[in-house]
């Protein structure tokens, strides 16, 4: 719906919707379900407002025309709000927003996904392997009560999945990089990595994308206030591109331009804070 | 020239402005100390009109010195410094430690609608207190020239602005947000920013724009050089804003549907309609408005 029904979708007002479904996946976080779909592509995020209390960015768990999902970590002061939310409980959502990984058909690709990343990461591989690619997934977590989407993973076709947690409770010991470069060098080719996940596991795919050319998409995360490339919260030195619009998922040879990546990043009053 | 508010936090930020046609970029509003803004949604929108109630966050003159003096190592366009402050006393206080940073113009926000929850009603709303901040921050900004940003939300712009170039204003830039407005959420039944209300922008905002600098110009009789700002995203609009007055175009809104282009492409629609119609400087527009009577 538009502004005044004769314009393009109002996707900058966001629209509140009823929680139809909750899914509680670990202890501290849940997937919830709207009937709604924004015709979001994976990778892009939504602009999530919990009235009375915040709007915080979250990528899309899945969009599939009919329903769209997010899944999020309780993380501080609103995401611990949403978490206590119910079902039927309005939680507006306005976007698409940003850029989305690409993939050409019958790729080979690697996913690499920390933290909450496994929800887009699915999104990505449900999609790519739609399109004939073959996925591999690379979940990590600190231990197993963390890891995320492992049965939905495994439930699709042409994607196998392969898990690390540091305390090795499930999996490879270790991180998920560590776990790819084990599989690179057992003899494992990829047309690209992606990854999802804490800028520290970003920082490490980089370098390995950038060591062994392999091409890679990042998903980056900064301050983000407007969603589509007004107030220039999210920009990032010394390009002064801005992450809403030119990002979040941005190829590697752009992410090693950026100089404060895996450095620091900025707040709310535009203020740098370190890794 | 980059308006206020919009993208204009970081010295990486300013210089991809410039490299994309900005004449001139401008700070978001700067603060001595530190100033946290409203929790957020601070910016909605639809294609006719944006609602903004950021609410002014800024790190202070700490950062600024930091992203000021990073952007002048090798400054490819001027930059004016638009400060803020809760009194004509730390107006003073902030223009002074900005002064020091070496801008090339310092514009004084005097006319933002959405912290008036913390401070009231801004200077802009009264000839007396505009008058008095001007007067202030004149007294030391040296030879940097000093423009006073004027809200639309009053009755007698002219006024204001009269006040203010007998205090000593060098310029104006007119207009910033209106309003305030509000929009409400159907389902919450909730006003959807956190400040409940913002400051409208936009397309929908010049005819106001239009109408505020030809009240400045009037005024203060074409004297002193407006910033024309409101609604602008193509050429004709930055003319329909030089007939009413303005001698230089801000843009804010605009950059999000057109992008950092936006203001290359302003300047070429501007160059290609003067070229078709035969008007050999688009200078001569200025003020053409107020002279289309006389003649
Ligand atoms: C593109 C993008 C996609 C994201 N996707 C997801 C997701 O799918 N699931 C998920 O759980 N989280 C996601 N996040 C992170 C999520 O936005 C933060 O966890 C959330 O904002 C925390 O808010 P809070 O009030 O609970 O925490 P706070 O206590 O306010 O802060 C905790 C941390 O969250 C960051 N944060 C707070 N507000 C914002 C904001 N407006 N923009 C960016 N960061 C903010 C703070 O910088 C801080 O580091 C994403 C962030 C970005 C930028
Ligand atoms: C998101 C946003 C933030 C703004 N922040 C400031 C600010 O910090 N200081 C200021 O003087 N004006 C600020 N403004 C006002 C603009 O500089 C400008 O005067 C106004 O938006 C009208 O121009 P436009 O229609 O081209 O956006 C802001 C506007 C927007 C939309
Ligand atoms: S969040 Fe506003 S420009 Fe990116």
């Amino acid at each position: 719906m538009g502004c005044c029904g004769h314009c393009s979708p109002a996707k900058r007002l966001p629209e509140t919707h009823p929680i139809a479904h909750i899914v509680r996946e670990t202890a501290h976080v849940q997937t919830f379900t709207f009937k709604v779909s924004l015709g979001a592509k994976p990778g892009q995020f939504v602009m999530v407002w919990l009235p009375g209390v915040d709007e915080v960015p979250m990528s899309v768990a899945e969009d599939d025309g009919k329903e769209l999902k997010i899944t999020f970590f309780a993380a501080g002061d609103m995401t611990e709000k949403l978490a206590q939310c119910k079902e039927g409980d309005l939680v507006g959502l306005r976007g698409p927003f940003g850029t989305h990984y690409t993939w050409e058909k019958k790729q080979k690709l690697a996913l690499l996904a920390g933290g909450y990343g496994a929800a887009p990461m699915h999104f990505v591989a449900k999609e790519a392997a739609k399109d004939g690619c073959t996925v591999d997934v690379f979940v990590g977590a600190r231990g197993k009560e963390h890891l995320l989407y492992l049965d939905a993973l495994c439930a699709l076709k042409r994607v196998a999945l392969h898990v690390a947690t540091d305390d090795g409770s499930q999996g490879f010991k270790g991180t998920n990089v560590a776990a790819l470069v084990e599989e690179l060098d057992g003899g494992a080719r990829y047309d690209q990595l992606f990854a999802c996940g804490p800028e520290r596991m970003l920082v490490a795919v980089s370098q390995l994308s950038a060591q062994r050319k392999i091409p890679s998409q990042l998903s980056l995360e900064r301050y983000m206030k407007c969603g589509y490339g007004l107030c220039g919260n999210c920009v990032v030195d010394p390009l002064g591109i801005r992450l809403c619009t030119d990002g979040p998922v941005v190829k590697n040879d752009l992410c090693m331009e950026i100089t404060e990546f895996g450095k620091f990043h900025r707040d709310d009053v535009g203020k740098k804070h370190l890794f | 020239m980059l308006a206020s508010g919009i993208w204009g936090i970081t010295a990486s930020s300013w210089r991809r402005v410039a490299k994309h046609g900005a004449g001139a970029v401008t700070t978001k509003s700067l603060w001595l100390k530190e100033h946290k803004g409203h929790s957020n949604p601070v910016i909605i929108s639809t294609e006719h009109w944006t609602l903004n109630a950021v609410g002014v966050p800024d790190a202070g003159v700490e950062k600024a010195k930091e992203e000021i003096g990073e952007y002048n190592k090798d400054k490819p366009v001027p930059l004016i410094a638009n400060i803020i402050a809760e009194s004509a006393e730390n107006y003073a206080k902030t223009a002074q430690a900005i002064v020091e940073l070496k801008p090339d113009f310092l514009e004084v926000n005097i006319s933002c609608p959405n912290i008036e929850d913390e401070f009231g009603r801004p200077f802009a709303c009264s000839a007396d207190d505009a008058a008095a901040v001007t007067k202030a921050v004149k007294a030391v900004s040296g030879d940097i020239p000093v423009f006073i940003k004027l809200s639309p939300n009053v009755e007698n712009i002219g006024t204001i602005a009269l006040a203010c170039a007998k205090a000593g204003a060098d310029g104006f830039t007119a207009i910033n947000t209106v309003g305030p407005g509000m929009a409400i959420d159907l389902r919450s039944r909730r006003p959807i920013l956190a400040n409940r209300v913002g400051g409208l922008s936009g397309p929908a905002i010049k005819p106001i724009a239009v109408k505020c600098i030809a009240d400045v110009y009037k005024a203060t009789e074409g004297k002193l050089p407006i910033i024309g700002t409101g609604g602008v995203a193509t050429g004709k609009d930055a003319m329909e804003l030089m007939l009413a007055g303005a001698s230089l175009i801000g843009i804010g809104t605009a950059v999000a549907d057109r992008g950092a282009d936006v203001f290359a492409k302003v300047c070429e629609e501007m160059s290609a309609w003067c070229d078709a119609e035969g008007v050999a400087s688009c200078g001569e527009l200025i003020g053409g408005m107020h002279r289309s009577f006389s003649s």
